[in-house]
């Protein structure tokens, strides 16, 4: 077993409502070493989102976070206090969000937000600080650093405004970093960019990087390993060659055939769709999740459904033989 | 040979912009001279990133906006002059956030039906029929018809206004990202839904998208703008394969594809975005192209106006072909 | 984008909404009370309110001193000797008819200015703005006392004039509101589809305006109330011997010493009124939001 930073084992989110209880996430586990990209991927209200929350420990009021094990750099983090995790946050785990333009506070210069994370940490001073954010500002590609500092968030673009974002989050020299959907609001040019921006900082700074998204040609891009969710349970992980080489779940399989590839799809024909629609994650589930819609379901799908895993590492939750 | 269905002839549309009470007005030219034609029962896709204009084009295409310059004919009726309740029978709308496209406080029979209502058409019996119909026709069922759109995936939503937009059966459906806002398994149901109702009904379609690959599988046109022009027009077969303009291959290069180990794209561009108040002189993109002599900062290359397949605004144009 | 969201599902419509705030719940019960009250008044009221005994006067309630008090005035009497709870009771119809009709006025005054500029924008959106910084540079009690003292008061003037006065938050909250609606893909669809613009800002814009405009509408009416209590109490509001709240405080202004429970009975009254009406609107916004995103 390789060595990681980040281990999770079965991670449980569950939000009360007025319904019952939503298990939002269920039995989740993932692991990110140094170096490595994890890419966790899945349709909007599949728990990837509330994933990555929950491990920094910033879940919405009212839910409920349990799991069998999450250890950051082998300290556990389950039963770590408060301002134990105020102290990693932000320092050695930092977090960018999908939307550039609301998670920078309009009322602040970029100099004075960048320094923010930096002195609240007690990195140095405000010398040092500003001299690191011009450091990091030229890191991610922004010209004339310097006079940038005293710009206000609403005075730049919305790629620059993600850069700044990523500058923020590495000002503390993190070693692991979450990214939510850093790249979704922005557009396609401006995408390749900050993601070519986000694999060279981490190969320069041996971050592991966790990266939550919907797109599949993003995770094909930049993932080493990949976690397929599906209705708050990761249906399959594994290396991305494997995962999308041969994916052994119906779901991971369907979600593939969903997307259209220019030059190769054939015109005028229809899509791969999935039939049916996610089901409702209030009370629970002891069957596979994914049996009202997947064309392989037979009777033995209404028992639980042990995860498998073969010799590389690729694990996934189907009773269903790989076929070839 | 019969009129296209749709012609956008010379379209320009400025805004005035001013960013408080004593700063001297400036103007925004959002759309900046596009002429294109959609021939009846096509689609033509209109491809470009966020601010180039493609959804104010959209608007004057739909009626809602007027031109500055320049007129839009569908059916060889100029747009801008005609009543909305004729306006409405030719070209309607299906918009990216069914979300915010649909009104909160009205059941999906009130949203799909309104239309009939302000036309004036049928008993309510009728109407209630045809909004039926209409339910069926976009994979809906009966069940749906007293559902308010918080109770609908977003998906659900997307059909709901899709049936608003087709009871009036209008000739052309301005489709702006109708699939951006939604998941990817949905977005592909929601694809194969509006072709399969194209053929059906001899629709056509104005479908703006900044996703190339979606564009290449439904359009039967391309057309790219840049900064409020086109800057490259053609079949979708050619445009993709043999892409003359700089930009165009910018993109092309930017789409992400789901297979592992193409590593990341690199699209090639300089800088970023210009400032439309303040646009580059000459060529537009000269500032950002990996092509970029000093004639184009000088002089503007024009989109060839003959009625060649393949069209493109770039000085290079004629190396990229060969 | 939506795509994303940490989705948390959307909350089903059900009864429970209007049943399960207790604030909302028991303020409708107090004004359900009061406006039965008032309209049944003639029933419910021991005594005619105008009626003076004045071998009766100032006998206080028998909570306060049992041994003056008489049964048959549950609230005591007054300084001429009327019934102290017919008087209140006859006055939540002075408190409640104000507060409604000033309410009335300056909503459709406001709402109909704030759509307008909200809707269109531009000059109509620029003259409104004018029309409410300036009325927005008239104190209220200033000008309603002068106005009262020329033209003289009464009921009729006292509601003309608050709600000539009190359209500016209507107009405000409604501009802003309707701006950000107006935005909205619906009503670019409802214009695709060749509605009218009457037919957009009323099947369109205003259900959605609703929920805002209750809580505007509630807070108006109080402070109308209120407004009307301040007039009468310096002697420009309703004319005596209409038994109004304000006047009633007025009135036992001079007894505030030895007989403190006439000025605390109408000034209870007048919080309870204006507390009920405040948490109703909240309630009704509260219950009536579309659930998911607006």
């Amino acid at each position: 077993m390789r060595q990681a930073l980040l281990d999770v084992r079965r991670l449980s989110v569950r939000i009360p409502v007025e319904a019952g209880t939503l298990h939002a996430v269920r039995d989740a586990s993932l692991a990110i070493g140094r170096g490595e990209t994890l890419c966790v991927v899945g349709e909007s209200g599949c728990g990837k989102s509330l994933t990555s929350l929950a491990i920094m420990g910033l879940l919405p009021p009212g839910a409920v976070r349990s799991a069998e094990l999450l250890s950051f750099d082998g300290e556990d983090l389950l039963r770590a206090p408060r301002s134990r995790m105020r102290a990693l946050r932000g320092n050695r785990m930092a977090m960018i969000f999908q939307e550039p333009m609301t998670s920078l506070n309009p009322a602040w210069t970029i100099g004075e937000q960048l320094a923010e994370p930096f002195l609240h940490h007690g990195k140095g001073d405000r010398r040092q600080a500003r001299d690191r954010a011009v450091e990091l500002l030229e890191r991610v590609g922004i010209t004339a650093a310097a006079s940038r500092l005293v710009q206000y968030p609403h005075e730049l673009s919305g790629g620059l405004r993600q850069r700044v974002m990523i500058a923020m989050a590495l000002m503390c020299g993190p070693e692991l970093l979450l990214a939510d959907e850093p790249t979704t609001a922005l557009d396609v040019t401006i995408q390749a960019e900050i993601l070519r921006l986000l694999a060279r900082l981490q190969r320069e700074m041996g971050l592991a990087l966790l990266l939550v998204t919907h797109d599949l040609g993003v995770v094909a891009a930049v993932a080493t390993r990949v976690a397929v969710m599906y209705a708050g349970e990761v249906v399959e992980e594994g290396p991305a060659e494997a995962v999308f080489g041969a994916p052994r779940h119906p779901y991971t399989q369907g979600l593939l055939r969903c997307i259209p590839i220019p030059g190769e799809t054939p015109r005028g024909q229809p899509l791969g769709t999935i039939p049916g629609s996610v089901p409702s994650l209030v009370g629970g589930f002891e069957s596979c999740a994914f049996r009202d819609r997947c064309p392989h379901a037979r009777a033995a799908c209404a028992e639980p459904v042990a995860e498998r895993m073969d010799a590389a590492g690729h694990r996934w939750r189907c009773i269903l033989e790989p076929s070839g | 040979m019969t009129a296209p269905l749709l012609q956008i002839r010379d379209v320009v549309r400025r805004f005035g912009v001013r960013r408080g009470v004593f700063a001297p007005r400036r103007t925004l030219t959002a759309v900046a001279g596009v002429s294109l034609d959609l021939p009846r029962g096509e689609v033509l896709g209109l491809v470009g990133e966020s601010g180039c204009g493609k959804s104010t084009l959209a608007r004057i295409v739909l009626g809602l906006d007027k031109p500055t310059e320049g007129e839009v004919l569908i059916d060889g009726r100029p747009v801008a002059s005609l009543h909305r309740l004729e306006r409405s029978r030719l070209v309607q709308p299906v918009f990216q956030d069914p979300y915010s496209s649909l009104n909160p406080r009205r059941s999906v029979e009130a949203i799909i039906g309104q239309p009939l209502l302000v036309h004036g058409e049928g008993t309510p019996a009728e109407r209630r029929d045809r909004v039926a119909e209409m339910l069926g026709l976009v994979g809906l069922g009966p069940r749906h018809a007293a559902a308010y759109p918080s109770q609908l995936s977003g998906g659900q939503r997307q059909r709901v206004a899709i049936a608003r937009a087709l009871i009036l059966r209008p000739a052309l459906v301005v489709c702006d990202e109708p699939t951006s806002a939604l998941d990817v398994s949905v977005q592909a149901q929601i694809l194969n839904l509006l072709m399969e109702l194209r053929a059906r009904l001899g629709l056509s379609y104005l479908f703006i998208s900044h996703n190339l690959a979606v564009v290449q599988l439904v359009a039967s046109r391309v057309a790219v703008m840049y900064l409020g022009r086109v800057v490259e027009e053609g079949d979708p077969e050619t445009v993709l394969r043999t892409p003359a303009h700089p930009y165009t291959r910018a993109l092309l290069a930017s789409v992400l594809q789901p297979r592992p180990g193409r590593g990341l794209p690199d699209p090639q561009l300089a800088g970023s975005f210009p400032n439309p108040l303040e646009p580059p002189s000459g060529c537009a993109f000269h500032p950002r192209c990996p092509l970029a002599v000093p004639r184009c900062a000088a002089e503007r290359p024009g989109l060839d106006p003959a009625t060649g397949e393949h069209r493109a605004a770039c000085h290079f144009a004629a190396l990229a072909e060969t | 984008m939506s795509v994303t969201a940490p989705s948390l599902p959307a909350v089903r419509r059900r009864p429970g909404r209007w049943l399960g705030n207790p604030g909302f719940v028991v303020a409708a019960v107090v004004l359900g009370a009061i406006l039965l009250m008032a309209v049944l008044a003639p029933l419910v009221a021991p005594f005619d309110p105008y009626e003076q005994v004045l071998d009766r006067r100032m006998l206080p309630p028998g909570f306060v001193d049992a041994e003056r008090a008489s049964p048959a005035h549950l609230l005591g009497t007054d300084n001429l000797g009327r019934d102290y709870l017919s008087r209140l009771i006859y006055g939540a119809r002075i408190s409640l008819l104000i507060g409604f009709f000033t309410m009335l006025v300056s909503g459709v005054i406001g709402t109909v200015l704030g759509v307008a500029a909200g809707y269109f924008g531009g000059r109509v959106d620029a003259v409104v703005s004018f029309l409410v910084t300036t009325r927005l540079s008239l104190p209220v009690v200033m000008v309603a006392l002068a106005v009262v003292a020329v033209v003289g008061g009464s009921l009729q003037v006292v509601v003309l004039v608050l709600g000539l006065l009190l359209w500016d938050r209507f107009a405000v909250v409604m501009r802003s509101a309707t701006m950000q609606l107006r935005g909205l893909d619906y009503v670019l669809a409802a214009r695709a589809i060749g509605s009218s613009t009457p037919r957009i800002l009323l099947t369109e814009l205003l259900p959605n305006l609703a929920s805002s405009l209750v809580v505007v509408a509630s807070y108006e009416m109080a402070q109308a109330i209120l407004l009307e209590a301040a007039l009468s109490f310096l002697g420009l509001g309703v004319q005596p011997p209409l038994p109004s709240w304000g006047l009633m405080v007025a009135e036992a202004r001079e007894f505030m010493l030895f007989e403190p429970w006439m000025i605390v009975l109408p000034g209870i009254a007048i919080c309870v009124l204006v507390l009920a009406i405040n948490l109703l609107g909240d309630g009704i916004r509260d219950a009536t939001a579309p659930e998911g995103r607006a």
